[in-house]
């Protein structure tokens, strides 16, 4: 059992709490940069999607898992993430500018957007954000000059110097443009987490009430929330357009709303490692489901093509995991090394969950 | 000038007059305790000065200043901050991380430099870090610094709350019911912290207390209510003798 002693205040400051810890990140980053040399192009795409996911994730899992604010309509923000991305480029922009502007763009709609509908709470606040995800799906249709109506838009290739980055005629690149996003978005997320905005949102998520007696514009700060939050998904979302190459109202139907929140409660509420499980398993299990029917068909015989096989196993995964594991794959993760530190004296209760003792219920 | 003034203050919850036309000072540098029976008004009365609630009439003034219009989040920046009845704790936190939010209203970087992390953030980040780490000393925290308030004790989430009032360098602090919930010792204790605030931090105390050992202990003024309204004020033993008190706690006869 490892044990830090803390000299000096860097310490808790600091972005890994000891040396070993920044080599193991540094050692995943290197494999994530040697990928291309490892995986075939149709792998790769995978891992890109994951990558793209991921980002998606990390912007919800900032609102519902740090600052305790549902949305189900997180595909709205992909969608205007991705259609001014291509918008922009339309217009003659690089791609370098659209990129960050689609990302601000997207931040303030959903300011503005969370000044009303972050007065509710709860399940009102869902069904406020499903709406929202419902309108956007037919503002996408309405909007022609912009969304490209029924049928959608094309993405143009993104120019780089002299070279063309392309997800099937640079899949490297594309994957590298990919990588450098999520590690850009994850450090600002851990600086965010480690400053006194982070706590703030940790504060607005675990009681409201002593949050604004320390001083803490509950108002303001959820709307800040939001707005990071939506600013995230946005860029997702262009880059999803760039993977996807053609996006239409079709691309972000509720449903997609729904996997994000599936993929950050299977992944692990209030974790920014939750936010990367969740992708792995929304954008890999499609693929596995996929190869073992076929291995099913080819080997043995049985045929297991039922439509809505999918979305059946994700139900079922999901409603496994708040049964047996609230905390999602983070917390196994997190309980699996916690045992290995302590072996053997791990003790089973080690993380059952403590009585809560009551709280102010007038004030609300 | 008294540093905190509550003038004939009143609010009602449809037809119920929680507090009725409450009026006291309280002095730079005194406990001011609050005693009364269940449902007297006292923490209605809190939560009018934190502004939790916007009260139908009177005015609360802090430091010269008419505090009775602002909102909620704008009471902790003048110096005045409180703990709760039943404890308001961020639970998936750890003691630390719970403490540096009391030192939000110290916060002098924008989120943008944060996302950054710019070294001014991180230099901020030392000096709440050094003002937290004075708190946890003052209250003899360090043993559970890094502990979640999940896994706390009754006793020590208490505690720690108070730690988090005084983490944003009060000027007044209201105490809702420190001791209720603690053991014998533990509320000696607590006599002994508040005694602490007073003459060592300097702090003015605004405290609702039900256990008379330690309001006796520790309270240079009490004011006994009932029913939104005062009943009587002057020293602990003035109030506790008081007859009108006597009455409202066990009911007419009693005092005869």
């Amino acid at each position: 059992m490892k044990v830090h002693f803390k000299d000096s205040y860097d310490h808790d400051i600091d972005m890994f709490e000891d040396r070993s810890r920044a080599l193991r990140y540094g050692l995943l980053l290197l494999v994530m940069i040697a990928l291309p040399w490892l995986l075939s192009e149709y792998l790769l795409g995978e891992v890109t999607l994951v990558l793209i996911w991921s980002v998606a994730g990390m912007g919800l899992m900032l609102l519902a898992g740090h600052t305790g604010q549902v949305s189900l309509g997180h595909a709205a923000f992909l969608a205007i993430g991705a259609f001014s991305n291509l918008w922009f480029m339309a217009q003659g922009m690089s791609f370098w500018l659209a990129l960050p502007l689609s990302g601000l763009l997207t931040g303030v709609v959903g300011a503005v957007i969370a000044m009303p509908i972050l007065r509710l709470s709860g399940i009102y606040l869902a069904i406020a954000t499903i709406a929202l995800s419902i309108i956007v799906e037919d503002v996408a249709i309405v909007a022609e000059p912009f969304t490209g109506g029924v049928v959608g838009v094309f993405a143009e290739p993104i120019q780089a110097g002299d070279t063309m980055i392309d997800r099937y005629g640079t899949p490297a690149l594309f994957y590298y443009l990919c990588l450098a996003v999520t590690v850009l978005v994850t450090l600002g997320y851990v600086n965010v987490l480690r400053s006194p905005t982070g706590r703030a949102f940790l504060a607005i998520r675990d009681s409201e009430v002593s949050a604004r007696a320390l001083g803490i514009n509950v108002a303001r700060v959820k709307t800040l929330a939001f707005g990071l939050s939506c600013a995230v998904t946005g860029l997702a979302g262009a880059l999803y357009a760039h993977f996807v190459q053609v996006v239409n109202y079709e691309s972000f139907l509720i449903l997609i709303s729904i996997t994000l929140v599936l993929q950050v409660v299977i992944g692990g509420l209030g974790s920014i490692h939750g936010a990367f499980f969740g992708a792995v398993v929304v954008g890999l299990l499609p693929q596995l489901i996929a190869i073992l029917r076929d291995v099913a068909t080819t080997s043995f015989g049985i045929d297991i093509a039922y439509p809505g096989l999918d979305t059946a196993l994700f139900a079922g995964i999901i409603v496994l995991m708040i049964l047996f594991e609230p905390l999602g794959l983070y917390g196994m993760y997190f309980k699996a090394r916690t045992y290995l530190k302590l072996f053997p004296l791990y003790r089973k209760d080690l993380f059952r969950r403590s009585k809560s003792y009551l709280k102010t219920e007038r004030m609300r | 000038m008294s540093l905190l003034s509550v003038r004939d203050l009143s609010i009602s919850f449809g037809g119920l007059k929680a507090v009725d036309g409450i009026s006291f000072d309280v002095e730079a540098g005194e406990v001011f305790t609050i005693v009364g029976p269940n449902g007297a008004g006292k923490s209605t009365i809190f939560n009018l000065i934190s502004r939790f609630y916007q009260p139908s009439g009177g005015t609360i003034t802090f430091a010269g200043q008419d505090i009775t219009g602002l909102s909620a989040h704008e009471i902790a920046p003048l110096g005045i901050a409180r703990t709760f009845q039943n404890i308001e704790l961020f639970d998936h936190s750890t003691v630390l991380a719970n403490l540096l939010v009391g030192r939000h209203t110290a916060r002098r970087t924008h989120w943008i430099e944060e996302v950054l992390f710019l070294p001014r953030v991180r230099q901020e980040e030392r000096a709440h870090r050094h003002a937290v780490e004075e708190v946890i000393d003052f209250l003899d925290l360090a043993a559970y610094r890094d502990k979640l308030i999940a896994g706390l004790p009754y006793g020590v989430r208490k505690v720690v709350e108070i730690a988090r009032a005084l983490a944003s360098g009060p000027k007044l602090i209201l105490l809702d019911e420190p001791a209720s919930g603690l053991s014998v010792e533990e509320t000696q204790d607590m006599a002994f912290w508040i005694e602490d605030m007073q003459k060592d931090l300097g702090i003015t105390v605004l405290m609702v207390e039900h256990d008379m050992s330690l309001v006796t202990a520790v309270s240079t003024r009490v004011l006994a209510v009932a029913e939104g309204r005062p009943l009587a004020m002057g020293t602990a033993a003035e109030v506790q003798n008081d007859p009108k008190v006597i009455e409202a706690y066990l009911g007419t006869g009693a005092a005869a």
